[in-house]
């Protein structure tokens, strides 16, 4: 049962129609908890990009031979073997970085949005297509970090991966913890809209 | 009616015999507590005392009770206005869990005044619960488990399912991951493992429950059944044996955060359900339907816990 995706079409799929943050409401807790900066999404989008697509290749290399009563805590272990992997190495080679996003590097090892794919996409599909739906997901999360900390940096901070741009802090509120579950609300809200506008442009063009 | 007269002759009697020996000898210390702030303890004097010599910070030596040796360094003592209670401010935050030792020189000619300073443990295990379930509810202001939170909180039964079938496992993971943790990781030098083991250990305690709850009551496997699979997509799952790893707790005090962490997600899971319930029938614009408009309604829910920190009951 491939695919019947090009690996491109995978990347994007992950970016866009099924973003993890925007779209499946997948893996929430570190968009609320620790996307006040651009950086910090990118850091740990780089980490869940790793853990995503080392565990699906491993999964779709060895699904002929995992039976599928145990594939769940399976996965579960393959899942926190790549999470101990970059958790030494952030631990080691980036310590300021990993102590500012504390436990969530951690916590990877519990986001939904790892096993779903697992389960949905690599325990069935061929490694190519599972190391490039891996990538589009990673991706599609680093991408979905980075713009819920563009949005709260900018209006919180006035600033943008540290520099000044705006030269004033318009909302503080933003930076706030509990602002993320705002901020959230607000940009899938934003996405919504512009859905329905595009779907109603179609309708009245067809 | 004699019998009455006796027995309240008895009673008066015993509360006098109680009372004696406070009248008898009374105590130069009156009380003593740690206090507001985390580098303070307070004693209470029965009677004014000479403020020079209280106040005189050579006078003192702190210690806990378990390192005599280590003296807490006093960084000024402040005494009231009535000369009756002294604030004793250290120039660290103290250990309050540890039961403190105060000897005070001087001040009675030739006799070391000394007493202890302690909390009540059954008080702090109390705090530890109250912390992780409303003060540092983890949905709410640890911003973790929010994936199966807004999954599972469409529904009053739905929500009150997850939430007992959650705190069931949590409960028992965190208690053999403590187990675990103490007896083979750290004796071992393995911490490495922490995650692959506390995962496994869950993923171990799910299936058990699972095969257990199948076999003995299937009824109650119909209703709950479903939440097991959904227990293991939990952050705070996982969350919690890193936290008792981290901060070297007991078994008493790993028992109440995983009941703390537990109930709290219930309670934020119910709290949360009700308000969608009447959502569904509230006319709210087409771009917040569902999961939008839940978010903002979360965030204000994190608003309205911000109002429990710095709440201490014990």
């Amino acid at each position: 049962m491939a695919t019947d995706k090009s690996n491109f079409q995978l990347v994007v799929n992950g970016i866009l129609n099924e973003n993890p943050i925007f779209r499946l409401v997948l893996s929430m807790c570190p968009a609320v908890g620790i996307s006040t900066t651009v950086m910090n999404g990118f850091l740990l989008g780089i980490a869940v990009l790793f853990v995503q697509v080392f565990s699906s290749v491993t999964i779709a290399i060895f699904k002929d031979v995992i039976h599928p009563r145990i594939r769940i805590p399976t996965y579960t272990l393959t899942i926190a073997t790549w999470v101990t992997i970059i958790d030494m190495v952030l631990a080691a080679y980036m310590p300021e970085a990993y102590a500012r996003m504390g436990i969530f590097v951690k916590l990877i090892v519990a986001f939904a949005i790892i096993t779903m794919r697992l389960e949905m996409f690599a325990c069935k599909e061929s490694v190519t297509a599972s190391f490039w739906d891996g990538i589009g997901m990673g991706l599609g999360f680093m991408a979905g970090m980075m713009a819920l900390g563009f949005v709260r940096e900018l209006l919180g901070l006035g600033t943008v991966l540290g520099y000044d741009v705006l030269g004033f802090k318009p909302l503080l509120f933003f930076v706030l913890p509990f602002a993320g579950f705002f901020c959230v609300g607000m940009m899938m809200a934003f996405f919504n809209y512009i859905e329905i506008v595009y779907k109603r442009a179609k309708a009245t063009q067809g | 009616m004699k019998t009455n007269v006796i027995i309240r002759r008895i009673l008066v009697a015993l509360i006098l015999f109680c009372s004696l020996p406070t009248l008898a000898q009374a105590e130069l210390i009156s009380g003593k507590s740690f206090g507001g702030e985390d580098n303070e303890i307070v004693v209470n004097f029965a009677q004014a005392v000479d403020r020079a010599v209280v106040a005189n910070p050579d006078n003192y030596i702190v210690y806990e009770e378990p390192d005599p040796d280590i003296r807490l360094s006093l960084q000024q003592i402040v005494v009231s206005e009535d000369g009756r209670s002294a604030t004793l401010v250290f120039s660290e935050a103290l250990n309050t869990t540890q039961t403190h030792v105060v000897s005070i020189k001087n001040i009675t000619p030739s006799v070391l005044e000394s007493f202890k300073v302690s909390k009540s443990y059954l008080g702090y295990l109390l705090s530890i619960l109250i912390g992780a379930m409303l003060i540092n509810n983890f949905v709410f202001t640890k911003y973790l488990g929010l994936c199966v939170f807004f999954g599972t909180s469409k529904r009053k039964d739905t929500a009150k399912g997850m939430g007992i079938v959650f705190t069931l496992v949590i409960v028992v993971s965190a208690i053999m991951s403590w187990f675990f943790y103490q007896f083979f990781l750290k004796p071992f030098d393995l911490n490495f493992l922490q995650i692959v083991v506390f995962i496994g250990l869950v993923s171990l305690t799910v299936q058990a429950v699972d095969t257990v709850l199948r076999k003995v009551n299937p009824i109650l496997f119909n209703a709950f059944g479903v939440y097991l699979v959904l227990v293991i997509a939990n952050c705070i799952i996982i969350a919690v044996p890193l936290i008792l790893a981290d901060n070297e707790y007991n078994f008493y005090e790993s028992f109440m955060l995983s009941l703390g962490a537990g109930s709290g997600f219930l309670l934020a899971l119910y709290l949360m359900s009700s308000v969608r319930e009447r959502l569904e029938l509230a006319n709210i614009p087409p771009t917040y339907k569902g999961i939008p408009i839940a978010f903002v309604v979360a965030g204000q829910f994190a608003l309205a816990f911000l109002g429990f920190s710095g709440l201490s009951l014990f």
